[in-house]
């Protein structure tokens, strides 16, 4: 573009910004520096590029690896320049893992918390949208069925689908799972399969021991792919069991990316009310630590079979 | 879920004796969708007793019978039965703990127990309680500081540090009121450490003489001097390390007090200084009160003024001596309430390793026999680094051989960890001895190697334990 044409849009551009016409001699000079401008930028830009025949230096590749930015811990970092009382802030900011006395810069964060919050971010992102590891589960001794959902993208856009089971998964469960137990517990990707790798483990057992350190009986647990909570009375009619309590990933969030659920129910039926589940949540290795939520579960299902109401009926 | 509980405290101190009933709340304040955790929400002094001398039959002996008075008239003027409490703790402190007929005492006080919680306490734990009722806890948290509260009595002077609502050390010196006595002008009564300390400085006093004021405040300025060593405000010379009482250990040297509350008889004569007869009480209070308030050292902290004063240690007795465990434990409830159980603590370093840990139990084991015959123990630990389904796995079966002669006694396996996994370990003990042997497995609860536990019956739907630990061992 001639400088000339580029001169006349400026002016244009600064008239139509309100720039009175009696100041049109200003305006044709404010132009006529914006094109200057870049000319002498492009000129110092020229320096640094390098001249024929100089050598340059080959890329040297080392073999370490950037620090892994999500082994910090939030609840002890703590970058606010020149504060007033550190000590003071820094021991109510270790109660609780926020994203405060971050510090900023201008109006903005600093660069290493914004690549932690992308790191959360992504970590969240990772969770939902990975499958759990197949192998894993079957380590766990679970057999493997499927809701109604075929991909993860009809998981996410259809609900409805994965509060029911296919055909397929109907008759594993009625050939495989002990009939009619006290109760049935199973599995679920829900919407964090990194909280079944993080939680199950240690979460399933203890609450089996727990079961069994109250004699009561329960069936065969196995996993349910692409399952959200509801699954859960169908499971019920199925196997016939008087509890039923699915273990499933939480809904990610900044913090964790591994938080568990139990949803528990005593003689789930489908179509009941969402009344009538008993929930515990917040089971992790920050929050409710997955052995000691386990053993906990174990007696809330004991109270439950005593009482024989689950929800909101059922006042712990 | 909220539960209210009525506490009791009485505390026969070297020159008073008092009661106090308390109003306990807890309540679970995890929200809804969480595992709860029930924590004491509210504590509050509903009735105060007069103030008695304790009534004694002989220097060193309490007359049981007369407390037993005491104690029965306050309970009708406070309108309150026994069956009413559900925790609590009679204490007998300072010197008169060393009487020989503590025990008697207790046994005189125990129609008005029922269920709830008896303890002696040790110099230890009343410094801690003193502190507590003082509010020096809650006032190093609220002002972010180190708070050491000097509770100057008769007999002793319990000193407790808190940095920021945490205990950070206790001593007890043989500093108080009335280790010299006045009776009709004239010196009655001289306790030998004190008479010491007056000579090594040149000042001569002999049971008989003429209490000369000028004199007594001398060796009262002696007496604030060494509390300032206590603190580390003076430098410490050997004279001043005999002056702790049961030959007990200094504070340790960190953290630096920063601030100070005052409790005990003596903190009236500090805060609100009065002028009249110095020996209007019988014995040198005023003139100690008046010497602690002018030794420079001292005044160079800063002054907070005590939520109780002489009342201080029976307060801490009736509001602070009872805790809860951690809400997920696992316990057969027929066994509680026990009392008197001595600990048994697996140190951090033996829970290292699997094999240290079984060796601990099974090493001390045998200090827990009396007359060849095992009695109540409870294993404690931290417990911080297994929490793995794994772990608590092996954790139980250690414990299981460790505790081999526990088993095969007639008392339940008690088990006190630290960290939050009581239910879980609870569960596994219990299915790997079959079901067969009653375990009582809770958390949340601290212990020292040395610390006896009173464990009361379930709070709260039974989602909680009433512990009282009653020796608070702290000498480092």
């Amino acid at each position: 573009m001639e400088a000339k044409d580029l001169k006349s849009i400026i002016e244009q551009v600064l008239q139509e910004m309100n720039v009175s016409s009696a100041d049109g001699a200003a305006v044709a000079k404010a132009a006529e520096a914006a094109v200057e401008a870049p000319k002498a930028a492009s000129e110092g830009i020229s320096l640094e590029i390098p001249k024929k025949g100089v050598k340059l230096e080959p890329s040297v590749i080392e073999d370490g690896c950037l620090p892994d930015i999500t082994e910090i811990d939030i609840r002890t970092q703590y970058l606010v320049e020149n504060p007033v009382n550190k000590e003071a802030y820094a021991d109510q900011k270790y109660l609780a893992p926020c994203r405060l006395g971050i510090g900023k810069a201008g109006a903005r964060y600093k660069t290493l918390p914004q690549l932690e919050f992308r790191a959360a971010h992504s970590a969240a992102q990772d969770a939902v949208f990975n499958d759990v590891d197949e192998d894993f589960v079957k380590e766990q001794g679970l057999f493997i069925v499927q809701t109604q959902c075929d991909s993860k993208d009809t998981y996410l856009t259809r609900p409805d689908l994965g509060r029911k089971l296919s055909p397929e998964a109907v008759e594993t469960i009625k050939e495989k799972c002990k009939k009619n137990p006290t109760v049935q517990i199973y599995v679920a990707d829900g919407l964090s399969s990194a909280a079944v790798a993080a939680n199950i483990g240690d979460l399933l057992p203890a609450i089996l021991q727990g079961l069994e350190s109250y004699n009561i009986d329960y069936g065969t647990p196995f996993f349910v792919k692409y399952g959200r909570v509801a699954v859960e009375d169908e499971i019920s009619e199925i196997t016939g069991a008087d509890v039923v309590c699915t273990l499933i990933g939480e809904r990610p969030g900044l913090i964790t990316a591994t938080s568990m659920s139990a949803y528990i129910a005593y003689k789930a039926t489908v179509g009941m009310p969402e009344a009538r589940r008993t929930v515990l949540s917040n089971i992790h290795s920050a929050g409710t630590v997955p052995a000691e939520a386990g053993a906990h579960i174990a007696e809330i299902i004991k109270i439950m079979l005593e009482r024989k109401v689950s929800g909101t009926e059922l006042k712990l | 879920m909220r539960q209210e509980i009525k506490s009791i405290g009485i505390d026969i101190g070297t020159s008073t004796t008092q009661l106090v009933f308390s109003r306990i709340v807890v309540e679970n304040v995890a929200g809804s969708y969480n595992v709860p955790r029930v924590s004491i929400v509210d504590k509050e002094v509903i009735y105060r007793s007069k103030i008695y001398f304790t009534p004694l039959r002989s220097t060193t002996e309490i007359d049981a019978d007369a407390v037993q008075k005491i104690v029965s008239r306050e309970y009708e003027a406070a309108g309150m039965r026994p069956e009413d409490l559900s925790t609590g703790a009679v204490i007998i402190t300072g010197e008169t703990a060393r009487k020989q007929n503590a025990n008697e005492v207790l046994a005189a006080l125990s129609d008005f127990a029922g269920d709830f919680v008896v303890a002696t306490a040790g110099p230890d734990l009343e410094s801690v309680l003193a502190a507590r009722g003082a509010g020096a806890d809650v006032l190093s948290e609220e002002n972010r500081t180190v708070v050491a509260n000097l509770d100057v009595g008769g007999g002793t002077t319990n000193i407790a540090i808190y940095q920021k609502g945490t205990l950070r050390g206790v001593c007890c010196l043989d500093i108080g009121g009335r280790l010299i006595k006045i009776v009709d002008g004239k010196i009655s009564y001289i306790f030998h450490k004190t008479k010491k300390l007056a000579e090594d400085h040149g000042i001569h006093i002999s049971v008989g003489d003429r209490a000369d004021v000028d004199k007594l405040y001398q060796i009262c300025t002696l007496m604030a001097d060494e509390l300032a060593k206590s603190l580390y405000l003076l430098s410490v010379d050997d004279a001043h390390k005999t002056l702790y009482t049961n030959d007990g250990a200094m504070l340790p040297k960190e953290p630096k007090v920063l601030a100070l509350t005052y409790s005990g008889g003596v903190a009236d004569c500090i805060y609100d200084a009065k002028d009249g007869d110095p020996f209007r009480y019988g014995d040198i209070g005023v003139l100690l009160g008046k010497a602690i308030l002018a030794q420079k050292e001292l005044s160079g902290l800063t002054l907070y003024r005590a939520k109780e004063t002489i009342r201080a240690t029976v307060v801490g007795a009736g509001t602070h001596a009872t805790d809860v465990s951690g809400s997920t434990i696992r316990y057969d409830k027929s066994y509680l309430p026990i009392k008197n159980i001595p600990v048994l603590k697996v140190s951090a370093e033996d829970e290292e390793t699997l094999n240290t840990f079984e060796e601990a139990i099974k090493s001390q084991i045998p200090m827990f026999r009396s007359e060849g015959k095992l009695e109540h123990v409870a294993i404690a630990f931290l417990g911080k680094k297994r929490t793995s389904f794994k772990e608590i796995q092996e954790l139980a079966d250690v414990i299981i051989k460790g505790a081999r002669e526990v088993i095969e006694s007639d008392y339940p396996l008690i088990v006190v960890v630290e960290n939050d996994i009581g239910k879980v370990l609870g569960n596994a003990l219990n299915v790997k001895l079959h079901n067969e042997k009653p375990v009582i497995c809770i958390d949340r609860i601290h212990t020292s190697s040395g610390d006896y536990l009173d464990i009361g019956e379930p709070l709260v739907g039974g989602q909680v334990l009433p512990v009282v630990n009653k020796t608070l061992v702290f000498n480092t």
